[in-house]
C-alpha cells in the first residue's frame, strides 16, 4: 500500500467513514452475476452446511445439508448446486463472436492465425470473502475426480450425474481467480477494499459486514461505530447480530443452535426408519420435515445477511464508473471461459491434481504478465492510482515548457525532438531511462536526457511521429501541454515460449509421467493425475 | 483461579507479538486472559465449535487406534528410525499418574526405558515440563514416538486436511511452532539421560488425507522455529521480576470490579497490532485502547514504516496538512506530497494523457 | 546429493588456500570435461573466483573443440564475461547474442575483433563460445542443441527461466552463490511450493531435486573477504558449506595518513581499519527509510575515508594502493535510500563512489564498503528487510573493511519480530534464516561499536 492509500486510511479513521482508493471501478461487473454464499461445517474439510445462491437479489435459492456428515445428503446438495450453477454457466456458452487466435500449425509448426469462437460474455461468480474463493477451489477439487454411475458402473458411492462437471468448472474458476485483474470469480471484500480504505487494518477488512459498514455510513454518521457493531454485537442469546460471511460459522451458533437442531433431525430420522406402520411414519415424517425446516431456517438466518451485504456491495461498486481498461481484461476472462468450454466439449479429462512443470511455469508467467498489466492499466485509468505511482517516483506529470526540434544521426535522420518538462514530482530518473506517455491509447516512448540547471527535465521523443522527416501533427507535445509520463511500460511483452510438456527437459525431470509410462496391471489405463480419490465406507466427503 | 500453563494459545500469542509487555506479564504470571477479557467487557471471541472438537478427537483416536499401528507406520515411512514396525507389536506404556508433576516423571521414566529397549514405542499424551523463566510449564504433546534407533520424534495430530500433499501453510506454521516447544522440552529430558538420546528436529505432522478421514503425514523441519523459540523463551522475564515492576497490591483477580481491573491491565504497556486479534484473548481490549489513543499501529504494522517518529493518526494527519511537523523530515514531506497528490487526483486530477 | 567432502585439514596452520582452490577447480573441470553426469553444480561464496572459473571452463571446453553456450542473468554480466574471455584469449571466436533494444551491449565490445555481436543466433553459429542472457536465450528456437553450456549466477536464476533454455543444451556447468538474493515472483506462486519444479524456486533447487546424483562442488576460498570477515560471513550465511579467507590478517592493512579528529566517523573508520568491521551507532529513533541523520552519517564516513588519505596494503601489489573513490561503495536496501545518499555525497563534493542497493551490488567488489543497515530506524522488520541474501550481499563486498551505519535498537526490533511465518509442506527450509543471520552479524558488530554523537 502506498502512502496515498495509507493517508486515505488515516482520513477514514478520523472521519469515521471510508475514503476512496480509486476514482473508477477497476473490475468488470457482470449484468447478471451469480452470487454464492456458502457455509461449511467446522472441522470438516469441504463439508458444506448450506448456501444461498442465485442471480436474483430478492429470491436466492437456499440449499442445506441437514446432516453434513451424511454422504447422501451431501451429494443431494452438490447435485442441486450443479442444477443451479451449470445452467447458469452454460447459458453463456452459445452466444459467440468470431475471433482470431495465434496457434502453432500442427503440420508446419509455424505460428498462424486461426479463426475461432469467443464467447460474447462470461458467467461471473461472486462470493463474500477470500475464504469463499478458497472454498470454491476446495469444492472443485473434491468433485472433479468423482465418478458417476454412468462413467463407472462399479464406482463405490457414485456421484450424482453432473457433480464431476461442476467440480471442473469450479476448479477452473478458482484457478482463474489467481490471475491478477481477472473477474470470473471475485470476493466482495477484495472488491470493496480495492476501491475504499477504511479506518481499520486490512486484516479487519476481511469482515464483510464491518467493511460495508464503513463504506455505507451516511454523511454525519459513524461507520466506525457501525463496523464495531457488525463485528462484535451479540443478541441476548449470545448470537452475533451480523453473522460472519462464512464459509465458517460462529462457534456460538454451532454449539447453541445448530448442534441441537441437527440432533433433533437425526432423532427424527432414526425414529422414522424404525416406524412400525404407515400412520406412525406419517407423523414421524412430519416431525422430520419440521426438523429439516428448522435447519433450513437456521442456515437462512446466517446466510441472508451476507447475501444482502454482497448485493449492497455491488450497489456501492456500481456508483463508480467502469475503468476503460477493464474491457480488455474482461476479454481475457472471456477467452479463459471459452477455452474451458472447449476443453469440456472436447471430452478432455479433469484438471490434474498437480500441475506439471511446464503448466506451472506458463501459469506463473501469465500471472506475472497480468500483474504488470494490471498495475499499468489501473494507473492509466485512474488519477488516484497514478498519484501513488507519481509519489513513488514511477511516474511524473508536468507542463511542457519547451520543445526543440532535433534529429537522429545517420544517413536518414529521423525526428527526435527534445521536450523540456517542469514537474513537481521526483521521478527516479537515471541516465537513459525510458518514459512513456499515452497517445491516443498507445504508448509513446521518450528517453530521459538531462536535468536543466533550474530543475526541469529534458526528454527525447523517440517514436509515433509518422514516417516523414517532419513529425505528424499532434504527435509531439506542445509548449503549455500538461502531460503525464510513466517510467513503467504500458503494455507487457510476452515471455519466452516454453517447451511442450512432452518436451520437458532433463533439468526438470523430463516429460511428466503418463499412463503409457506407468502401466497399471489389470486396471484400465487412467492418467495418473486423474484417478478418483479413495473412498471409505464412513460418512466423509 | 490456578495459573494457566503455557498452552498453545499462549504460544501463538507469543509468536504473534513477542514484544508486547502486557502479554508477557499476563502469560508469564499465568493469568487466565480469556476470563480477564470477559471481566473487562471485551470478550475474546475465541471459541471452538463442538463439530470441530468432535472431529478432532475422532481423528486423533483413529490415528492412534490398534496400539498406534498406523501412527508408527507413518512415522517410519516419513522419518525412518529403524526396521519397519510390526502391526500391534509396539510398546504403548501407561503414563497415568497423579498431577502434572507425577505425569511428567512417569513420562521421563517411560522415555528412558523406551530408549534403552530400542523398540518402537508410542507415548500417548505424555506430559513434559519445560523450564520457562524459572517456573516449570507443563506441556502435553499429542504423542512422542521413540524409534528403535533411539531417536525421539514429536507427533502433532491435526484435523485440517492435507490435500494433494499440501496443507494450509498458516496452520502448518502454528503446528511447527508448537512442535518446536515440545522438542525443547524433550531435549531438557534427554539431557538428563546418559547417553542423551537424539530428539529429532523434524516433527511428524499427521492430518486427514484429502477429503477422507484416513491419516497421512509429513515431516516438518522445525529448526527455524526452535532457534526463535529458544531465544524467545530465554528472554522471558522471571515472574517475580515482573511482579516487582508493578505497583504494590496490583491484582489481575477477575472477580475485582472492571474499572479496577482495567487500571491494573492498562498500567502494563501493550504493543497492540491487528495480528493480535487472531492470537491473544485480550486483543479486543487492547484494540479499544489503541484506537482511542489513535495509535497508527492499530491500522496495521506496515503503516508505521513510512512515518518515522509519527506514532499517532492525529500527528500524521497534522503533518500531512502542514499544520505540524518539520518539513525537512522526509516522513513529513512525503506525507505532504502524498496529501497534495491525493487532493489533486480526487479533484479531477491529471489524467494520462 | 553428492557433496564433496569438505577439504579443510584439521590443522588450520597447514591450510594452503592456493592449493585447496586449485584442487577444487581441477575437480570441477574434470567433472565438466570428462564427467559422466549431465550437470555439475558449483557453489561459490563471495569472491571465491567464480568468474575466473567460468572463463577458464569456457576456454578449456573451447580448446577441447567443444563449442558451448553461456547463460548469464543480466546484460552487464554477459558483457563482463565476454570482456574477460577476450582478455584471456583474444583469438577466441566469441558470439555476443543480444536483444533488439537500443544499446543492447557494452560499447567496449566493439573494440574486440574476435567478438561477433548479433540479435540473431544464426549469425553466430560456428563460434566457439556464444554468450547471452537467460531472457534472450529463452527466445532462441529451432537450433541444434549445444553439447555444453555454462549457466552463471544459477542461484539467482528462476526455475522457469531454466525451463525455457534447458532444451538448448545437453549438459551444463551451473555456477553461483547460494548465499545471495533469491529470485522472486511478483505473482502468486504458493500453490507450487514444495513441488520439485516450483517455477518460482531457484534453478539449482529444481535441478538438484530432479537430479540428486549430480556432483556438487564448492570453491573453498574467498580471495576477496579478508581474514576478519570470512569466518563471520561463512558462519552466518554458509553454515553447511563453510569457506576460508585466502589471506591472513597480516596480508591486508588499511592505513590513513591523516589522524583521527576524534569524531564518530573518524573513530569508526579507525576501528574498521584495525578490525575489518565498524558500527557507527546513532541514537535509537524510528525514522523513515531515508533517515536524514543516518544518510548524512554515511556520507560523512565516505567523505572522511577519502579525505584521510587511505592506503590499502594487500597481496595484490607490493606497495600500498591509495584508497580512491572507485574503491569505495555504499550499500543500501532501497533505491530511495541510495538516491538520498547520492544526494548527500554530492553535497559534500563526493562523486564517483558507487552507491547502490544490495540487488545491484551483487557480484561486485570494493576495498571498503559503507552500509546503511536495512533495519536501521525501522519500527518493524519485514521479510524483505530480513532476507538473508540482502544482508549477505551487503556484508561481503569488501576486501578490507565494512562500516555499518545503524540506529540503536535493532536487536530489540529483531526480538520483537513476530515469528508467525507460514510453513509449506515439502519445502526445504532455507538455512540460515535472516532473523538468525541478522542476530549473528549484530552481535559481532557490537564489538566494534562507536556510538555517535
Amino acid at each position: 500500500m502506498s502512502l496515498i492509500d495509507n493517508l486515505a486510511r488515516l482520513d477514514a479513521a478520523t472521519t469515521g467513514r471510508a475514503q476512496p482508493r480509486a476514482t473508477v471501478r477497476h473490475r468488470h461487473l457482470s449484468q447478471r452475476p451469480l452470487v454464492f454464499v456458502p457455509l461449511i461445517t467446522a472441522g470438516e474439510a469441504g463439508a458444506p452446511l448450506g448456501a444461498l445462491i442465485g442471480t436474483e437479489r430478492t429470491s436466492p435459492r437456499l440449499l442445506t445439508v441437514a446432516q453434513p456428515r451424511d454422504r447422501d445428503l451431501r451429494f443431494a446438495f452438490l447435485s442441486r448446486l450443479a442444477e443451479i450453477l451449470l445452467p447458469y454457466v452454460e447459458s453463456y456458452a452459445d452466444d459467440v463472436e468470431p475471433a482470431e487466435r495465434t496457434e502453432a500449425d500442427p503440420e508446419t509448426g509455424k505460428r498462424v492465425k486461426v479463426e475461432v469462437e469467443l464467447c460474447a460474455d462470461a458467467p461471473q461468480l461472486i462470493v463474500p470473502s477470500r475464504t469463499g474463493i478458497e472454498f470454491v477451489r476446495l469444492l472443485g477439487r473434491s468433485m472433479r475426480f468423482r465418478r458417476t454411475a454412468e462413467q463407472d458402473p462399479d464406482a463405490p458411492y457414485p456421484a450424482p450425474p453432473r457433480v464431476p462437471l461442476l467440480g471442473r468448472w469450479l476448479t477452473h474458476y478458482g484457478e482463474r481467480s489467481r490471475v491478477p485483474g481477472s473477474s470470473l470469480l471475485l470476493a466482495m471484500t477484495d472488491l470493496l477494499s480495492r476501491h475504499w480504505a477504511t479506518g481499520q487494518s486490512s486484516l479487519e477488512e476481511q469482515h464483510l459486514g464491518a467493511l460495508l459498514a464503513w463504506i455505507e455510513a451516511p454523511e454525519g454518521t459513524s461507520g466506525a461505530d457501525a463496523a464495531l457493531r457488525a463485528e462484535l454485537a451479540r443478541d441476548a442469546d449470545g448470537q452475533l447480530l451480523c453473522p460472519p460471511a462464512g464459509p465458517a460459522t460462529d462457534p456460538a451458533f454451532d454449539n447453541q443452535l445448530l448442534a441441537p437442531a441437527i440432533e433433533r433431525h437425526d432423532r427424527a430420522r432414526t425414529a422414522l426408519a424404525a416406524a412400525a406402520d404407515g400412520v406412525e411414519a406419517d407423523a414421524l415424517l412430519a416431525s422430520l420435515g419440521a426438523a429439516e425446516r428448522e435447519i433450513d431456517a437456521l442456515v437462512a438466518s446466517r446466510t441472508r445477511p451476507t447475501w444482502d451485504a454482497v448485493w449492497r456491495g455491488l450497489d456501492a461498486l456500481c456508483t463508480l464508473p467502469e475503468a476503460p481498461h477493464t474491457v480488455d481484461r474482461w476479454r481475457g476472462d472471456r477467452w479463459s471461459f471459452t477455452g474451458h468450454r472447449d476443453r469440456v466439449a472436447a471430452g478432455e479429462p479433469p484438471q490434474p491434481r498437480v500441475d506439471d512443470a511446464v503448466t506451472a511455469a506458463n501459469k506463473l508467467a501469465t500471472r506475472e504478465r497480468e500483474q504488470a498489466r494490471l498495475d499499468a492499466q489501473e494507473a492509466l485509468d485512474d488519477p488516484l492510482v497514478m498519484a501513488g505511482r507519481r509519489l513513488a517516483g514511477e511516474a511524473f506529470a508536468g507542463e511542457v515548457t519547451d520543445v526543440v526540434m532535433a534529429y537522429s544521426e545517420g544517413r536518414a535522420p529521423r525526428p527526435r525532438p527534445l521536450v523540456t518538462v517542469r514537474t513537481p514530482d521526483r521521478p527516479q530518473l537515471d541516465e537513459g531511462v525510458k518514459a512513456y506517455r499515452s497517445l491516443a491509447g498507445k504508448p509513446q516512448s521518450f528517453q530521459f536526457v538531462t536535468h536543466t540547471p533550474d530543475g526541469a527535465l529534458v526528454l527525447r521523443l523517440l517514436d509515433k511521429m509518422g514516417r516523414g522527416k517532419e513529425p505528424e501533427p499532434g504527435s509531439v507535445p506542445e509548449v503549455g501541454d500538461h502531460v503525464c509520463w510513466t517510467l513503467f511500460e504500458h503494455e507487457q511483452r510476452g515471455g519466452p515460449r516454453l517447451p511442450d510438456p512432452e518436451d520437458t527437459p532433463w533439468t526438470h525431470g523430463g516429460p511428466p509421467e503418463t499412463a503409457a509410462t506407468t502401466p497399471a496391471v489389470g486396471t484400465p489405463p487412467a492418467p495418473v493425475g486423474d484417478r478418483p480419490d479413495p473412498v471409505t465406507a464412513e460418512d466423509i466427503l | 483461579m490456578p495459573p494457566q500453563s503455557l498452552d498453545a494459545r499462549a504460544l501463538a500469542a507469543l509468536a504473534a507479538n513477542p514484544g508486547c509487555g502486557r502479554r508477557a506479564l499476563l502469560d508469564g504470571a499465568g493469568v487466565p486472559k480469556a476470563a480477564l477479557a470477559q471481566a473487562l467487557g471485551s470478550p475474546s471471541g475465541f471459541g471452538q465449535s463442538q463439530f470441530a472438537f468432535m472431529r478432532g478427537h475422532a481423528f486423533e483416536a483413529r490415528v492412534k487406534a490398534d496400539g498406534g499401528t498406523e501412527l508408527l507406520r507413518l512415522t517410519h515411512a516419513c522419518l525412518g528410525g529403524g526396521p519397519e514396525p510390526e502391526p500391534g507389536a509396539a510398546s504403548v506404556p501407561d503414563l497415568t499418574a497423579a498431577g502434572p508433576e507425577g505425569r511428567a516423571a512417569r513420562t521421563e521414566l517411560a522415555l528412558d526405558e523406551a530408549s534403552a529397549a530400542r523398540t518402537w514405542t508410542l507415548l500417548d499424551h505424555p506430559m513434559l515440563a519445560l523450564d520457562v523463566a524459572g517456573t516449570p510449564a507443563f506441556l502435553e504433546p499429542d504423542a512422542v514416538v521413540v524409534a528403535p534407533d533411539g531417536t525421539w520424534t514429536v507427533v502433532e495430530i491435526k484435523s485440517f486436511p492435507m490435500i494433494d500433499g499440501s496443507a494450509d501453510a498458516a496452520k502448518v506454521g502454528a503446528a511447527a511452532r508448537q512442535s518446536a516447544v515440545y522438542v525443547l522440552a524433550l531435549e531438557q529430558v534427554a539431557r538428563r539421560l546418559d547417553p542423551a538420546p537424539e530428539v529429532r528436529h523434524r516433527a511428524l505432522l499427521v492430518c486427514p488425507k484429502d477429503f477422507s478421514n484416513l491419516p497421512t503425514a509429513s515431516a516438518v523441519d522445525v529448526r527455524k522455529q526452535l532457534a526463535v523459540t529458544r531465544r524467545q523463551l530465554s528472554r522471558l522475564t522471571r515472574v517475580e521480576d515482573i511482579a516487582a515492576t508493578l505497583a504494590p497490591g496490583t491484582t489481575f483477580d477477575v472477580t475485582r470490579p472492571a474499572a479496577e481491573l482495567a487500571a491494573a491491565v492498562d498500567a502494563v504497556p501493550a504493543t497492540y497490532a491487528p495480528e493480535c486479534l487472531a492470537a491473544c484473548e485480550l486483543a479486543f481490549h487492547c484494540r479499544d485502547r489503541a484506537r482511542a489513543a489513535g495509535e497508527l499501529t492499530s491500522l496495521g504494522r506496515s503503516l508505521r514504516a513510512d512515518l518515522g517518529t509519527l506514532a499517532t493518526i492525529d500527528e500524521a494527519l497534522a503533518a500531512a496538512r502542514g499544520e505540524a511537523g518539520d518539513p525537512d523530515d522526509p516522513a513529513v514531506s512525503a506525507l505532504r506530497r502524498a496529501g497534495a497528490l491525493r487532493a489533486e487526483a480526487l479533484a479531477g486530477g491529471v489524467r494520462c494523457p | 546429493m553428492n557433496p564433496v567432502p569438505f577439504p579443510f585439514p584439521a590443522n588450520p596452520a597447514s591450510f594452503d588456500p592456493g592449493a585447496e582452490a586449485t584442487r577444487a577447480t581441477d575437480a570441477i573441470l574434470r567433472d565438466t570435461l570428462d564427467g559422466a553426469h549431465r550437470g555439475v553444480v558449483v557453489d561459490s561464496p563471495p569472491g571465491a573466483g567464480k568468474s575466473t572459473l567460468v572463463v577458464r571452463a569456457a576456454l578449456e571446453l573451447a580448446a577441447a573443440g567443444r563449442p558451448l553456450m553461456v547463460v548469464a542473468q543480466t546484460n552487464a554480466q554477459v558483457d563482463d564475461l565476454v570482456l574477460r574471455l577476450a582478455e584471456k584469449n583474444s583469438d577466441l571466436p566469441v558470439g555476443r547474442l543480444h536483444s533488439s533494444d537500443p544499446d543492447p551491449y557494452d560499447k567496449a565490445l566493439d573494440a574486440l575483433p574476435n567478438v561477433r555481436k548479433s540479435a540473431k543466433v544464426g549469425d553466430l553459429s560456428g563460434l566457439d563460445v556464444v554468450v547471452s542472457t537467460a531472457a534472450k536465450w529463452g527466445h532462441v528456437k529451432d537450433v541444434e542443441p549445444w553439447r555444453h553450456a555454462i549457466v552463471d549466477e544459477a542461484y539467482q536464476m528462476r526455475s522457469d527461466a531454466l525451463l525455457a533454455v534447458a532444451g538448448l543444451f545437453e549438459r551444463a556447468l551451473f555456477v553461483g552463490d547460494p548465499g545471495q538474493l533469491d529470485p522472486f515472483a511478483i505473482a502468486e506462486a504458493e500453490q507450487w511450493a514444495g513441488l520439485a519444479y516450483d517455477p518460482s524456486a531457484s534453478a539449482v533447487t529444481t535441478l538438484l531435486a530432479h537430479n540428486p546424483g549430480l556432483p556438487q562442488h564448492r570453491l573453498p576460498v574467498s580471495w576477496r573477504l579478508p581474514a576478519s570477515a570470512a569466518p563471520l560471513v561463512s558462519d552466518a550465511f554458509y553454515p553447511f558449506t563453510p569457506f576460508r579467507s585466502g589471506t591472513e590478517h597480516a596480508d591486508r592493512a588499511l592505513d590513513f595518513a591523516v589522524p583521527s579528529d576524534g569524531s564518530g566517523p573518524d573513530r569508526v573508520i579507525d576501528e574498521a581499519a584495525l578490525s575489518g568491521w565498524g558500527l557507527l551507532e546513532l541514537p535509537a529513533r524510528h525514522t523513515p527509510r531515508t533517515d536524514p541523520e543516518a544518510v548524512r552519517a554515511v556520507a560523512l564516513v565516505v567523505r572522511r575515508l577519502l579525505d584521510r588519505g587511505g592506503a590499502a596494503t594487500s597481496e595484490r601489489a607490493p606497495e600500498p594502493v591509495p584508497l580512491t573513490a572507485d574503491r569505495i561503495a555504499v550499500g543500501t536496501a532501497h533505491r530511495d535510500q541510495a538516491a538520498a545518499v547520492r544526494g548527500a555525497l554530492a553535497a559534500l563534493g563526493v562523486v564517483d563512489v558507487t552507491v547502490d542497493t544490495a540487488n545491484r551490488l551483487q557480484g561486485r567488489e570494493f576495498d571498503v564498503t559503507v552500509v546503511l543497515h536495512p533495519l536501521s530506524g525501522r519500527p518493524d522488520a519485514t521479510a524483505f528487510h530480513l532476507e538473508t541474501g540482502r544482508l549477505c550481499v551487503l556484508a561481503s563486498r569488501h576486501r578490507h573493511a565494512c562500516i555499518v551505519v545503524c540506529r540503536a535498537g535493532v536487536d530489540t526490533l529483531l526480538d520483537d519480530h513476530p515469528s508467525t511465518e507460514p510453513v509449506q509442506l515439502g519445502v526445504t527450509v532455507k538455512f540460515p534464516d535472516g532473523w538468525e543471520a541478522n542476530h549473528a552479524i549484530l552481535s559481532r558488530l557490537a564489538h566494534h561499536r562507536i556510538p555517535w554523537p
